[in-house]
């Protein structure tokens, strides 16, 4: 399942360092959280990423994060992470403008299993800024709707305007046959929605058990419990995917900063089927 | 509505699934079918609690009174789920408003009737209890979940 792409390494051959690539636009998604638009270098010429990817960027003289890339993956010539500002990285990222340089290698670690959905159904699940790894899989799905079932988004945030995509979600619901269900954990009267955490969304759709298979992304705790109602449904675990985070460093499985247990999340993950990481979950401290 | 249809109803909505013909028979004396506009109040923070509604279509968002702000909406309960039990706690207030975000069907249980078949019958209602219980076992898990503000600390993209 663990594909890494290829391309986006130094022109050099040093896998740490970052190539200088151009922020062709920074559009704020809600207070805190913005997508960044880069435009690839020409170093970078045939860079590919696959969902569930990531890249490192480097704001010079600050440092790096690890950041999904959240654009679609057959889209050539630009690239979109969307990142949460909570610190120090990226808070020097949110101060960046069109024009601005900064550095990215990658992408790094495994992809959402997308050709074993072919022909069932696909639900979804996310939570805060974990939809945005997942975009890239609902661009895939869509490139070839017929191909697969019911596509289900089950996605949680804690305010409405704190919700990603939103204009995006009303168009995959209304435009593209996807069942879309967005729930927040408080609301306001202007809010028509659901407001509850997002495992109290199954509540309100129905899973083939034996053909569907499910992606889950978002904050470890929501995991679990998304797990738990995943299993009430039935689905075996071998049909769950699950993306992990831990603090990244190195990105190449050196440093060890992303360990879980006996993997590196920067090499084998952080995409994750369920039996890998399923006894881990449940351990302390880890 | 007739009797029956009330039944047939009854017997689809999810919190039921399982009572027995007997139990049925039992609840459907306290049951009639209700409507709400989008923007109606179903129940009132303070005011008697006498009702238990069993959700057939819309939402109902629950919300605080907030003194000197709007008031805070908590939580949704949609199709399929129920609303309220203080109808079954002592003294039978709400705690609540209760609005219809969309236009709402549901069934309501007239409390004091079902507080009486409850006495009446106790395996009746145990029953009841156990499947009220289900629900706020699941409701209480989810309020723990909210209050954790699961969403406000992760960093930036991989994993979440």
């Amino acid at each position: 399942m663990r594909q890494m792409s290829q391309v986006a390494r130094s022109s050099a051959g040093d896998p740490m360092t970052p190539h200088p690539v151009m922020i062709r636009r920074i559009i704020w998604e809600n207070d805190d959280t913005f997508t960044l638009t880069i435009d690839p270098s020409d170093e970078m010429e045939g860079y590919q990423f696959l969902p569930g990817q990531f890249n490192m960027v480097y704001v010079y003289g600050i440092g790096e994060a690890a950041i999904s890339i959240s654009s679609n993956p057959s889209r050539t010539g630009t690239l979109d992470h969307t990142i949460h500002r909570v610190g120090t990285v990226t808070t020097a990222l949110a101060q960046k403008k069109r024009g601005d340089m900064i550095g990215l290698r990658g992408p790094y670690g495994s992809s959402w299993p997308i050709d074993i959905a072919r022909g069932k159904d696909v639900c979804i699940v996310s939570g805060g800024i974990g939809l945005a790894p997942l975009r890239p899989v609902i661009y895939t799905l869509l490139a070839e709707r017929a191909a697969y079932g019911r596509i289900i988004v089950l996605y949680g945030g804690r305010s409405p305007l704190d919700l990603l995509y939103r204009v995006e979600l009303e168009k995959w619901a209304n435009e593209h046959n996807i069942e879309v269900l967005v729930t927040v954990d408080r609301g306001d009267s202007s809010w028509k929605g659901h407001i509850g955490v997002v495992t109290a969304l199954f509540s309100y759709i129905k899973l083939d058990a034996r053909a569907t298979v499910a992606y889950v992304c978002g904050p470890e705790i929501m995991m679990k419990y998304t797990l738990n109602e995943l299993d009430r449904r039935g689905l075996a675990p071998d049909q769950v995917y699950l993306s992990m985070e831990r603090n990244m460093k190195c990105a190449i499985g050196i440093c060890g900063h992303c360990q879980f247990g006996p993997t590196f999340i920067c090499k084998e993950g952080p995409v994750y089927p369920l039996p890998r990481v399923r006894a881990l979950l449940d351990r302390k401290e880890l | 509505m007739e009797k029956e249809n009330l039944v047939d109803i009854l017997q689809q909505h999810p919190f039921l699934l399982g009572l027995s013909d007997e139990h049925m028979q039992t609840l459907v004396g306290c049951a009639s079918n209700v409507r709400f506009n989008e923007g109606a109040y179903v129940i009132r923070e303070g005011e008697l609690a006498n009702s238990f509604y069993l959700i057939r279509t819309g939402r109902v968002a629950l919300e605080m009174d907030m003194p000197g702000r709007a008031g805070l909406r908590i939580q949704t309960t949609g199709a399929g789920e129920i609303l309220g039990w203080s109808w079954l706690i002592s003294p039978y207030r709400w705690h609540f408003n209760g609005i219809a975000v969309a236009d709402t069907r549901a069934i309501a249980l007239d409390g004091e009737c079902l507080r009486r078949k409850c006495e009446e019958d106790p395996v009746f209602g145990y029953d009841l209890l156990k499947r009220l219980a289900q629900v706020m076992e699941r409701r209480l898990e989810a309020t723990r979940l909210q209050l954790l503000d699961l969403y406000g600390t992760t960093a930036s993209g991989v994993g979440a």
